[in-house]
């Protein structure tokens, strides 16, 4: 007769089976990071290469806010917070250690930087972009200790008040890093100035644009499925199911035993290390100046839309969602474009009545709950095809009236986000996932053939 | 906000200048100017008048929290709004008077303007209200508040288009006269300062009976104690939570007016320094304790002094920040609000 402990001796995975498991994701981010970088890059032109990077980072952001508002339930509405500490203290460090280091603040593209790519002839690696990296690892780290202070007071706060604090916390990060002290833009300049005043001296209100700009697809990329993968590793986790259980019941989870606090802080800090690193990414990019207004409530606002549109609790959704939010308002600024995007609106509304009408009847509550809803794919692709019918068709009139869509795109976008929250609560996916088979599952079910009584 | 100077920060600086010396009886010991009377006088006077304001703001977010239960950020956009229509029609109405721009025009005009103001505000809210939140009475909270985020970003957007309100900062023309009433020291206290006060001072006292003593305002505290209950014991919660949006709406339209009467430009609608205002004005309603309408003057004042004697006394520049901070520590003190009560969570 073994006992518990031999047989959980049983489980553990092999030591090559663990490294294996820690390192292809990194292997992975790598292969994709470049690939986005030297195959997809060149081929597209300058203003869609910023609005992937973009995309990209935005990605990471509502990503990350998933996991404190979608995964434990706690309402952080100042995650822009993160997002600006991240980028000043990456920025701060890539700036002043490269006159320590290199002599002067300009970037050392190597082959996988910059936004435009490399000059020719730049090396594979440099010294530079080590620097840049070990201070994104920074600014996440020091970000995430702040997650700590914000954290803590969930302690004793729920619900709405927390989001109030974590709202201050925004705004007093934003008015600090507004009293901060000009760049120094020389080597002399930075001689001259007390030693701990030069990495504090990013500029103030007026911006922080002379960060050496070495973010380019790669590193976003690379930094987008690193981030993706670990949500997901987290969902699926003890952590991650801890996380969930405060999610449905915070009383209920404590009474299981689940330590609340303690969990409900990881979330934090996990969240906000990966803002963080959004920030050292934001920072570095080219064409910004960083500025106090990122650490600003719009800036949070912007975040948790995409993971309320998303769906809370999704990974999947918040990317997806991140992706539209970013690019919907730069779309309805070029109507041309939208009018060709009518050409596949059609055929999606057409092949999704079709799905509805071969799906026969309503779906029950309980299948809406188990995810497995017959009508969630016809759903969607109707939703989908209707949103760039509608935007084509608006883009249409704007071009019959001589109407300039661009001025009016704020308000269309506000106008489409209270519309989405009324018609869709629950955000384009749910709770579920892309992977759990929103998209599979229902092809799957309906080509299954039905099992009698309650069904599987 | 970066770079911006608005009217409060020059008159802070007006009020710390040197005074002369020949008055004073013992000059070795002349107190620095910051430590004068008169400029801790004009910083109490400066502290009122702004508190009112964030106090009949802040009323608006209570009242709404209170019954539904949810941050309304489209408030700040409504006493924007509010501001910009009593700029329209005041200029409409001395255009039609046909007054110099230097000239005073009769007493009526002023609350002419604040009415219209009102009314148009609460119209406006009760559209608002009907059509935004009411389909989503059910969903969670985290949507209504992000349908109010999109009525905020609505609100802004169309304000700025160029045949609205345009994005230049635009003069309210001036309705009362410049004349001081009284005066203590080197501290003026003006008509206006009066008018500001005393209007932001009679509408409370005018929530306050409205929700204390009559009907609908015991129908308004049933909906905010328990909406099914309430609803149950005959109590149209419909109508009330309308009428609690206009009510509502019409206080943010009037702290829009006496905004636009004591700083006199109004900045375009999508400037920040509105959403700043409006945050502050949901710290006091915080707090004071949030869904309490006495807590919300209480806040008002309380978060109002704070600013002003900070940015006198420590450091204009960190303003937010106390604002910010206070929050912060009285929500973890006491994170019900000073005057609210502390709610425990059944299972």
């Amino acid at each position: 007769m073994a006992s518990l402990q031999d047989r959980a001796a049983q489980f553990k995975p092999a030591p090559m089976g663990g490294a294996w498991r820690a390192l292809w994701p990194l292997a992975f981010a790598l292969i994709v990071g470049v690939l986005m970088q030297l195959v997809l890059r060149p081929n597209i032109d300058a203003y869609s290469s910023t609005q992937i990077l973009n995309i990209g980072i935005a990605i990471i952001l509502a990503v990350s806010l998933t996991i404190v508002n979608g995964f434990t339930g706690q309402f952080s509405i100042g995650h822009a917070g993160f997002l600006a500490v991240g980028g000043y203290v990456a920025g701060s460090l890539a700036y002043y250690g490269s006159f320590a280091f290199f002599g002067s603040g300009a970037a050392k593209l190597g082959m996988l930087s910059g936004l435009y790519g490399a000059p020719a002839g730049a090396p594979v690696f440099t010294g530079g972009e080590i620097l840049f990296f070990v201070s994104l690892l920074a600014g996440g780290l020091i970000s995430a200790l702040l997650g700590v202070a914000v954290g803590l007071p969930s302690l004793r706060l729920r619900g709405d008040y927390l989001a109030i604090v974590t709202l201050g916390f925004g705004e007093i990060v934003r008015v600090l890093i507004q009293q901060t002290p000009q760049v120094l833009m020389s080597k002399e300049a930075i001689a001259e100035a007390p030693a701990w005043k030069v990495p504090l001296s990013v500029g103030g209100s007026l911006g922080f644009g002379n960060v050496p700009k070495y973010t380019s697809h790669f590193w976003v990329y690379a930094a987008v499925v690193i981030t993706l993968i670990f949500a997901y590793r987290l969902k699926q986790s003890s952590t991650g199911r801890a996380l969930l259980s405060i999610r449905e019941d915070e009383i209920a989870a404590e009474a299981m035993g689940v330590r609340t606090t303690y969990y409900k802080v990881w979330g934090f800090v996990i969240a906000a290390f990966f803002a963080g690193i959004a920030g050292g990414l934001y920072a570095h990019t080219l064409g910004i100046s960083l500025s106090p207004v990122d650490a600003g409530f719009q800036k949070s606002f912007d975040i948790i839309i995409m993971v309320v549109l998303g769906g809370l609790g999704s990974i999947s959704g918040a990317a997806i969602a991140a992706a539209i939010v970013t690019y919907l308002p730069e779309l309805l600024r070029t109507p041309e474009t939208l009018e060709k995007f009518a050409v596949v609106g059609i055929p999606l509304l057409i092949v999704g009545f079709a799905m509805l009408g071969m799906a026969g009847r309503r779906s029950s509550e309980a299948e809406l709950r188990s995810g497995r809803d017959r009508r969630a794919l016809p759903r969607v692709i109707i939703g989908l095809g209707a949103v760039i019918v509608g935007l084509s068709a608006l883009a249409f009139v704007a071009k019959r009236f001589n109407i300039n869509l661009g001025e009016y795109r704020l308000i269309i976008y506000a106008l489409a986000l209270i519309v989405m929250m009324i018609t869709r609560p629950q955000g384009l996916l749910g709770v579920r996932e892309l992977w759990d088979g929103a998209l599979y599952r229902p092809l799957r079910d309906f080509f299954a053939p039905r099992s009698g009584g309650r069904g599987a | 906000m970066p770079g911006d100077s608005s009217p409060r920060e020059e008159l802070a600086k007006l009020s710390a200048r040197p005074v002369s010396k020949g008055h004073s009886p013992c000059p070795r010991f002349l107190p620095t100017p910051a430590y004068r009377v008169d400029t801790l006088l004009q910083t109490l006077k400066d502290g009122l008048t702004i508190g009112s304001l964030y106090a009949l703001i802040a009323l608006g977010y209570t009242m709404v929290y209170g019954i539904l239960k949810f941050i309304n950020f489209a408030h700040s956009d409504i006493v924007v709004l509010g501001g910009w229509l009593s700029l329209i029609t005041a200029t409409a109405i001395v255009e039609k008077l046909g007054l110099t721009p230097g000239q005073i025009p009769p007493w009526w005009v002023g609350p002419l303007v604040l009415l219209i103001a009102m009314v148009a505000c609460g119209i406006i809210g009760f559209t608002i209200e009907r059509l935004a939140y009411k389909p989503l009475r059910r969903a969670p909270r985290l949507n209504v508040l992000i349908t109010a985020i999109g009525v905020s970003l609505f609100l802004q957007n169309t304000g700025q288009l160029q045949f609205v309100f345009g994005t230049r900062p635009r003069a309210i023309p001036q309705l009362l006269s410049d004349q001081t009433l009284l005066q203590i020291g080197n501290v003026h206290i003006r008509l206006l300062d009066l008018v500001v006060i005393g209007t932001a001072v009679v509408l409370m006292v005018g929530l306050e009976w409205l929700v204390f003593h009559t009907k609908l305002g015991r129908a308004m505290r049933a909906v905010s104690f328990d909406v099914r209950t309430a609803g149950l014991m005959g109590i149209p919660v419909d109508r009330v939570i309308s009428i609690t949006f206009v009510i509502g709406s019409s206080l943010a339209a009037a702290g829009g007016f006496l905004w636009a009467l004591s700083f006199t430009s109004i900045k375009q609608p999508a400037d920040t320094s509105w959403v700043l205002l409006g945050l502050k004005a949901f710290v006091a309603a915080v707090v004071g304790g949030i869904g309490n309408v006495r807590g919300a003057m209480f806040g008002g004042l309380a978060i109002g002094m704070l600013e002003v004697f900070g940015q006198q006394y420590i450091n204009p520049a960190l303003k937010d920040v106390y604002v910010f901070a206070a929050l912060i520590v009285v929500l973890l003190v006491k994170p019900g609000g000073i005057l609210g009560k502390a709610t425990v969570e059944k299972v």
